[in-house]
């Protein structure tokens, strides 16, 4: 086993681990916490695969600032037990159904999809490299590039609005 | 399947440059203080050794003898897990800094620069954006509103002034082309200083760079003689000690960074680098280039607390105001500009 | 109504230019005059090393005086405690048995002599009032202490060394306020 393969090992399992306890944490704010360690194992991964540019932009989009907005609504929250509503029997068997019909739907599709030829080769691959990246993206998908700014767009106009309003 | 001299070198180096960030940080508290003194027409520290050279350690120890209390009503891992990420990530940001050129050491050309990785200044975004967690983990997990508050008020000012950086640091990309840092020193060292060419994406970056270090004027997260001491309120002994620290190694951190990206980084100034090396050896120019940019980080540092000591703390609104409304729509125009002035002249 | 000196400016409440907004001419300006205190000579005094000289009529710590001999100079005749405003001084009186007569210069002297320094207001009017220069008020400040009854000075505490068999210490406690007789 070279160096490579160790560290992929060590990476998945930590972000399984931290993906399982992500779920399993009772603290909602362990389970933020657990989530960015998730996002870190992935961002260990996008490095292996030579895909440093997405990597970071991983750490500083999803860890830097989505997830400590999480945490400020989190940290805000009153967290007693007491306080916590009872939840519904029927709900949670609901919830339950609809995330084992999720889980179908994407087995479904990844058993299908054709992975073998699209692998992403280990340290070779220089796709993730930004030069390579911003190619791609203002050359061939320059359409769907701007078109998901102005979505932005509209959403930050969309924020505004609602902050705006009393 | 190691490369052991590898190893060896980037451990030596690392080892080297973490002790010299703390040591800079250290005598930083003591430089801080004196400088105060000295603009308040007082002597500052001058009785822990020879004009006070002792009083950082002093300080440490003062600090390690002191009663480690761990509030019962607050969350112990995450409480200890607060200090240790500032402190983490306060360090991590040196590793892309360049300290220097090419040193020869047993016959090998030793880089002064932990890892060279082609997207540096993204890199440094990345560990700055994870400095949040180590105030909002500690503010949270004491279990006291004041730091919870404090923590927020801390949280959501890093994150608004790291746009306005970001965007001043986008203008300067449109100029150099890369995001490596060393790539970006050697330009400069042939060229003009960046400076010279972005002077007002280098006032927004500083302006940026003294909110994200919680430094005055910015210094809402610990107003500690207008409101509560701030997150770190509950933390007392050197877990409190971790997180002065860690924001004075933030600021030479920035120093350097701002030395780097904009002062030329190691560029000896008024002379050809790479004449002077072959004239004095590749060792001798390294170690020149190296004093040279510890004289600008000292500037920088020395800078930082001359404006402590002489503006006034922001009120929380002027504070986002100036985000906000000022930094951002000035740094667009900037990024603007500057992308308008390349097409003009490249063409 | 006339002004009394040129000195005084109407508030400007004129909204603020461009150029003032910026803030940066007045930054400069502020830090500016930051740096050239940076340069100033401080005016601190390292205590301990060097000492502020006392003006000549400071008024400090009592101290009950000795003649050339060696021998108490107070009589305890309690004018100092008649002539005290606060009532801080007290004494009682002894008679000189012989062969004291190089311990004590008159025949009757202080058995006992306190005075409590927290009633004491300084004001040197035992000084005034004694007729043997016995007591003056030197050139020390009261020490701080941690109980109010270490603050009544007895005798002993009082007492200037003797300038026959301790004359370095006789001359400093001395000061330069007794009067040289």
């Amino acid at each position: 086993m070279n160096i490579t393969q160790i560290l992929f090992w060590l990476l998945t399992v930590m972000a399984i681990g931290s993906a399982l306890m992500v779920i399993v944490s009772k603290n909602p704010v362990y389970s933020v916490l657990f989530l960015i360690a998730t996002f870190f194992a992935i961002s260990g991964h996008y490095i292996l695969l030579n895909a440093q540019f997405l990597a970071i932009v991983n750490l500083i989009v999803y860890a830097g600032a989505i997830m400590v907005l999480f945490l400020f609504v989190i940290m805000l929250m009153n967290l007693n037990t007491e306080t916590e509503p009872q939840k519904n029997k029927w709900l949670k068997f609901a919830g339950t159904i609809a995330g084992g019909c999720l889980l179908l739907v994407l087995v479904a599709a990844l058993r299908d999809a054709d992975t073998r030829t699209s692998t992403a080769l280990v340290k070779e691959g220089d796709i993730g490299l930004i030069q390579n990246l911003g190619k791609t993206l203002f050359n061939e998908y320059v359409i769907p590039f701007e078109i998901s700014s102005v979505l932005f767009l509209s959403a930050m106009v969309g924020a505004v609005v609602l902050g705006k309003k009393e | 399947m190691f490369d052991l001299a590898f190893i060896i070198e980037k451990a030596v180096l690392i080892g080297g440059i973490i002790t010299v960030s703390l040591l800079i940080a250290m005598y930083s508290t003591w430089a801080e203080r004196k400088v105060a003194g000295f603009m308040q027409d007082r002597l500052g520290p001058n009785r822990a050794g020879w004009g006070g050279l002792l009083q950082p350690l002093a300080d440490g120890l003062k600090l390690f003898m002191k009663e480690e209390i761990i509030p019962n009503a607050s969350n112990k891992t995450l409480f200890i897990l607060g200090p240790a990420l500032a402190m983490l990530t306060a360090m991590m940001t040196s590793a892309v800094i360049p300290w220097g050129g090419k040193i020869e050491v047993f016959g090998r050309t030793v880089d002064l620069q932990i890892a060279d990785i082609n997207i540096g200044i993204l890199y440094i975004f990345g560990v700055v954006s994870m400095g949040v967690y180590g105030i909002m983990i500690g503010g949270w997990a004491s279990n006291n509103k004041f730091s919870l508050l404090a923590a927020l008020r801390g949280a959501s000012q890093m994150i608004s002034y790291e746009l306005a950086m970001g965007l001043a640091i986008i203008a300067l990309l449109m100029i150099t082309g890369s995001l490596s840092l060393k790539t970006i020193v050697e330009q400069q060292s042939t060229g003009w200083w960046n400076f010279f060419l972005q002077p007002v994406g280098f006032l927004i970056f500083m302006v940026c760079a003294f909110a994200e270090c919680n430094r005055t004027p910015f210094d809402l997260p610990e107003a500690e003689n207008e409101l509560n001491f701030g997150y770190h309120q509950e933390y007392s002994s050197m877990k409190l000690g971790f997180y002065l620290f860690a924001e004075y190694i933030n600021m030479f951190i920035s120093s350097a960074l701002m030395a780097t990206l904009y002062f030329g980084g190691y560029d000896i100034p008024f002379v050809n680098d790479a004449n002077l090396g072959a004239n004095i050896g590749i060792n001798a120019l390294a170690a020149i280039q190296g004093i040279t940019l510890f004289l600008k980080v000292a500037f920088f540092i020395f800078f930082f607390m001359w404006v402590r000591w002489t503006i006034p703390r922001f009120r929380y609104d002027q504070l986002m105001n100036l985000g906000w409304k000022v930094l951002i729509p000035l740094a667009l125009l900037n990024m603007l500009v500057t992308g308008a002035v390349i097409l003009w002249l490249g063409h | 109504m006339q002004a009394l000196t040129n000195r005084n400016k109407a508030v400007d409440r004129k909204p603020m230019t461009l150029w003032e907004k910026m803030y940066i001419p007045s930054i400069m300006k502020g830090m500016s005059i930051t740096l050239s205190h940076f340069f100033k000579k401080k005016p601190t005094i390292s205590y301990p090393e060097e000492k502020r000289p006392f003006s000549p009529v400071f008024r400090g710590l009592h101290i009950l005086n000795r003649d050339e001999e060696g021998r108490e100079r107070c009589t305890a005749c309690g004018l100092c405690a008649v002539a005290c405003p606060a009532e801080a001084i007290t004494m009682e009186a002894a008679e000189r048995k012989p062969g004291e007569e190089n311990l004590y210069r008159e025949e009757k002297y202080a058995a006992r002599y306190e005075i409590n320094m927290l009633r004491c207001i300084f004001c040197g009017l035992c000084e005034e009032a004694c007729p043997k220069d016995a007591v003056y008020l030197s050139e020390t400040f009261t020490p701080a202490n941690f109980t109010r009854e270490t603050f009544i000075y007895k005798k002993q505490d009082l007492l200037i060394p003797d300038p026959k068999t301790e004359p370095e210490q006789y001359q400093k406690a001395l000061g330069s306020r007794a009067k040289k007789n």
